[in-house]
């Protein structure tokens, strides 16, 4: 079930639009929706950072992944455990850009024993990465539709891409990358046991959705051949708020763009916005200079004092006094037969 | 002691049906109750323990009443889930940590496998993900459009009593060792998910009574022990005793409460009072001898571990506050810290924060070396591990680490001190000039791997052994690979709670396998002024080459 609802789900939004444009409604499908989910991104991704910018980081809690700054021959972990601003940069640049965290994972085994082994297991890391970055260059590849003149560095990014120079139109290699990205992540999740465990069907929609995506961008350029005119006339349209619906576009276009509006409209309501969580992450993202530096909580009590020195007497003048304890405050001339309490918790504590 | 022999138990960890041996629990984990029987809980808090702490922090710690955690009726107050939901909504706005965990997980399973509670258990709702999971269901059906929306699509479930036990077990099987927060990808940190659900638990008055009694312990007697004044002073002079009868040398500036000493120190409480923290205690105070430094033990502020740290933030600060307060009391210029695991924690990154600032004292330089420790330059708070390879590096330390020759030592990472504050190297520093045996677990354990000892975070208590043995297995089984290959036989550490708790963890998993904090090697190494010809370490257990017809 968990997988089936989020397949039948993106099955139900490609017929959707399907039908949509069928009875005509392209406008909808064309423009409307795109800026709708357009709006709606911009704003839900707005709208979740700041939300969670006004909380505040009340304390310094970063995990330390190495050696901190100590004494002077003591070498420092500058990177894995920063103490300055540069250190956090390169951090976070390390974590965004490389997924240094997937790169340290490891894998648990038990056998007889009990004994635990643990193995060095790069392979979501390598999937991770494989998949966010055909994503990025299949994103940037798309401003060639969006944009008259194109930055430059589309067509070098292209050529990159297609620098193998198989097949006509010349195949881009992150088409696969991502396609093959998406498989394995989505095997992943159903043949390892511990992750098909966790898995929510929210975890498989999105890969479902950009499964779904990617696949039709694929149709539309190698196989079912839509108007690339007419489509970089309607993409520059929409940039530049004055979009054009030509007649004959295509409806696997339209299943496309219905499809991709979907998910950058999710992107705010789901997890995806870890994209922009990492950035945030108190424990990635702080020095560890707690004790160098003072942080201020904003919401910090002063009332919240501990036990007075001055209670603690009071409670036990007596025993100190024998113990030979110095007291701030002498005990009264008469003074009382101290009871022996050895050092058991008392049952009802007084302050 | 656990229910199970160690045979049964590791049968049952090696083939037991669970998620850890490929054996996949048939039903979805939201349709699984939590089961408690005794062994897998702590007993909760007594109504005076919950009555104590409400009185200087009313609204916090619920109704005082007793009750039963296997009755399925925990005499809630009428309003819990109300009280609970508020008091989401009042942390997520507090804390940015927690929305943000609470947002951005992609379950990717990275932390499934990094909880030594499911590598022990292999119980699903012990990997990290799900245990957030428990509190993140909840967030999204109340807090998220996508939740109340899509509602279980988006993986959002009401509060209800079922989910309440569940966040009973299961945050109470974290200690918030952080293990999982290094292999994270975002950093999520469970350690904060279950910091924010035990206030939350602690707000309807579900606690367990062996985090409350101590903290209240330590509230009033200074000490979570709850040894008054003229005890804890006793317990640290018998160690005056056998120091003498084991070196010849009478330490002389052994002293409490003294206003005008240079340095206050602050140890874990455990350190007088317990086998083999009391050790660690003798290892520090001749080495002060040693040195000639000028210091002072406070009887009001006789504890560097902190309960309230357990239970909410208010508690914590209020427990802390007594450092600073007892040092300005006192008059000293810095305050120095002993081997203790979650003291550290709440030192390093929130005592400033929280209590601060220490500007009545001054940045810590060490008396002996001239040191500045920059790195405490605002807590003005300096790790004995610091101070000691300082000392060392500075050559103010005779050391003849052949009277440690008869111990093969290990060294466990407490978590607290590196992954909460960085310390990895000053122990290993200190090792390798007390002692010639010392021998590294396998790399995927220690430094910022290194597991925890399955018992912090107020779990250190009899009635869940076997939970306990469970949680601390991958510990035991490094150190079972370091004996194995080198005949380690002394695992040091640099942590009250781990002094304990690994005890009972190797006696059961590794007998033979001692347990000792790094500052008693130092105190067998140390050449003492004026010291007879030692034949026995501080344990009185015959010295290497001084064993005459005695086996060791």
């Amino acid at each position: 079930m968990k997988i089936l609802y989020p397949f039948v789900a993106v099955i139900g939004l490609m017929l959707f639009a399907f039908l949509g444009v069928q009875v005509g409604m392209d406008s909808l499908f064309g423009i409307v929706i795109p800026y709708l989910a357009f709006l709606i991104f911009i704003g839900g991704f707005i709208n979740k950072v700041v939300g969670w910018a006004k909380s505040p980081v009340p304390f310094r809690i970063p995990t330390t992944c190495g050696q901190g700054q100590s004494l002077p021959w003591i070498k420092q972990a500058k990177i894995d455990d920063p103490s300055t601003t540069l250190g956090v940069v390169q951090r976070m640049a390390l974590e965004v850009l490389l997924f240094r965290s997937l790169f340290r994972n490891t894998q648990a085994d038990v056998y007889d024993g009990p004994k635990l082994r643990y193995g060095s297991s790069k392979y979501l890391w390598l999937f991770a990465l494989m998949f966010h970055y055909s994503f990025a260059v299949i994103v940037i590849r798309h401003m060639r539709l969006f944009t008259d003149p194109m930055p430059f560095f589309v067509p070098i990014l292209e050529f990159f891409d297609g620098i193998l120079q198989i097949g006509a139109p010349t195949l881009y290699q992150s088409d696969l990358v991502l396609l093959g990205a998406l498989t394995l992540l989505f095997l992943r999740r159903i043949i390892l046991a511990n992750v098909r465990y966790i898995s929510l069907p929210a975890d498989y929609f999105p890969l479902f959705l950009i499964f779904a995506i990617a696949s039709t961008g694929i149709l539309m350029r190698y196989f079912v051949r839509v108007d690339v005119i007419n489509i970089k006339q309607l993409a520059v349209g929409l940039a530049s708020f004055s979009p054009v619906l030509a007649d004959d576009i295509g409806s696997l276009f339209y299943i496309h763009i219905f499809l991709v509006s979907t998910l950058i409209a999710y992107i705010p309501f789901s997890k995806l916005m870890h994209m922009g969580g990492i950035f945030m992450s108190p424990t990635r993202n702080l020095a560890n200079n707690s004790r160098m530096v003072r942080h201020i909580n904003p919401w910090n009590d002063p009332s919240i004092k501990p036990h007075s020195y001055a209670g603690y007497e009071d409670d036990f003048r007596d025993v100190m006094a024998e113990a030979g304890l110095p007291l701030e405050k002498e005990l009264p001339p008469e003074e009382p037969v101290a009871e022996e309490e050895q050092g058991k918790a008392t049952e009802t504590p007084a302050e | 002691m656990a229910d199970m022999k160690v045979d049964e138990l590791g049968v049952s960890v090696a083939r037991g049906p669970s998620l850890m041996t490929g054996a996949v629990p048939t039903k979805d984990w939201q349709e699984v109750p939590a089961v408690f029987k005794p062994g897998n809980y702590c007993y909760p808090a007594k109504a005076s323990m919950v009555e104590y702490h409400s009185k200087s922090l009313p609204g916090l710690f619920g109704e005082p009443r007793e009750w039963d955690v296997e009755s399925d009726d925990w005499k809630l107050p009428e309003n819990w889930k109300e009280i609970i939901i508020n008091g989401m909504k009042e942390r997520l706005d507090k804390f940015r940590s927690f929305k943000i965990f609470m947002d951005c997980c992609v379950r990717c399973g990275a932390c499934a496998d990094k909880c030594h509670f499911f590598l022990g258990t292999g119980d699903p709702k012990n990997m990290p993900v799900l245990r957030a999971e428990l509190l993140r269901s909840v967030y999204r059906n109340d807090f998220t459009k996508a939740g109340k929306i899509l509602g279980k699509f988006a993986g959002a479930r009401e509060m209800t009593f079922g989910v309440l036990k569940e966040w009973f077990m299961y945050f109470y099987q974290c200690t918030e060792c952080r293990r999982c927060s290094v292999f994270c990808p975002y950093g999520i940190d469970t350690a904060e998910i279950t910091m924010m659900a035990r206030e939350l638990l602690h707000l309807v008055g579900v606690g367990t009574n062996w985090i409350l009694e101590p903290a209240a312990n330590s509230n009033r007697t200074g000490n979570h022990l709850g040894l008054q004044p003229h005890t804890f002073k006793e317990n640290a002079e018998y160690m005056l005793d056998d120091i003498e009868e084991v070196t010849g040398v009478r330490l002389k500036n052994l002293n409490f409460n003294r206003k005008g000493a240079e340095v206050l120190f602050v140890i874990p409480s455990a350190d007088v009072f317990a086998d083999p923290g009391i050790y660690t205690f003798m290892g520090y105070i001749m080495m002060f001898e040693h040195i000639g430094l000028d210091y002072t033990i406070s009887t009001y502020a006789s504890e560097g571990g902190n309960f309230g740290s357990f239970t909410n933030n208010e508690l914590m600060k209020k427990l802390n506050g007594k450092m600073y307060a007892e040092a300005k009391r006192l008059g000293v210029k810095w305050i120095l810290g002993g081997e203790c695991g979650h003291m550290w924690r709440v030192l390093h990154q929130y005592m400033d924060t929280m209590n601060g600032p220490a500007d009545f004292l001054e940045v810590p330089k060490s008396p002996i070396t001239g040191t500045v420790f920059e790195n405490a330059a605002s807590t003005k708070m300096v790790h004995i591990s610091e101070f000691t390879a300082d000392l060392i590096r500075h050559g103010k330390l005779k050391l003849d680490p052949s009277r440690n020759d008869n111990r093969i030592v290990t060294f466990h990472d407490s978590c607290n001190p590196s992954r909460g504050m960085g310390m990895l190297e000053e122990p290993r520093y200190i090792l390798k000039h007390v002692c010639n045996n010392f021998h590294e677990m396998p790399e995927n354990t220690i430094r910022e791997s290194t597991f925890c000892c399955g018992s912090g975070t107020g779990l250190n208590t009899g009635e869940i052994m076997e939970l306990r043995m469970r949680g601390g297995l991958p510990r035991a089984n490094a150190v079972k690979y370091v004996k194995d290959k080198h005949g380690v036989n002394m695992l040091s550490c640099v942590c009250a709670i781990d002094r304990a708790t690994l005890l009972a963890l190797m006696q059961y998993w590794n007998p033979n396998v001692g347990v000792c904090g790094i500052s008693e090697l130092v105190g067998n190494a140390l050449i003492m002024d004026g010291e007879k010809e030692r034949d026995q370490d501080l344990r009185f257990e015959t010295l290497p080459g001084m064993e005459g017809d005695a086996d060791v």
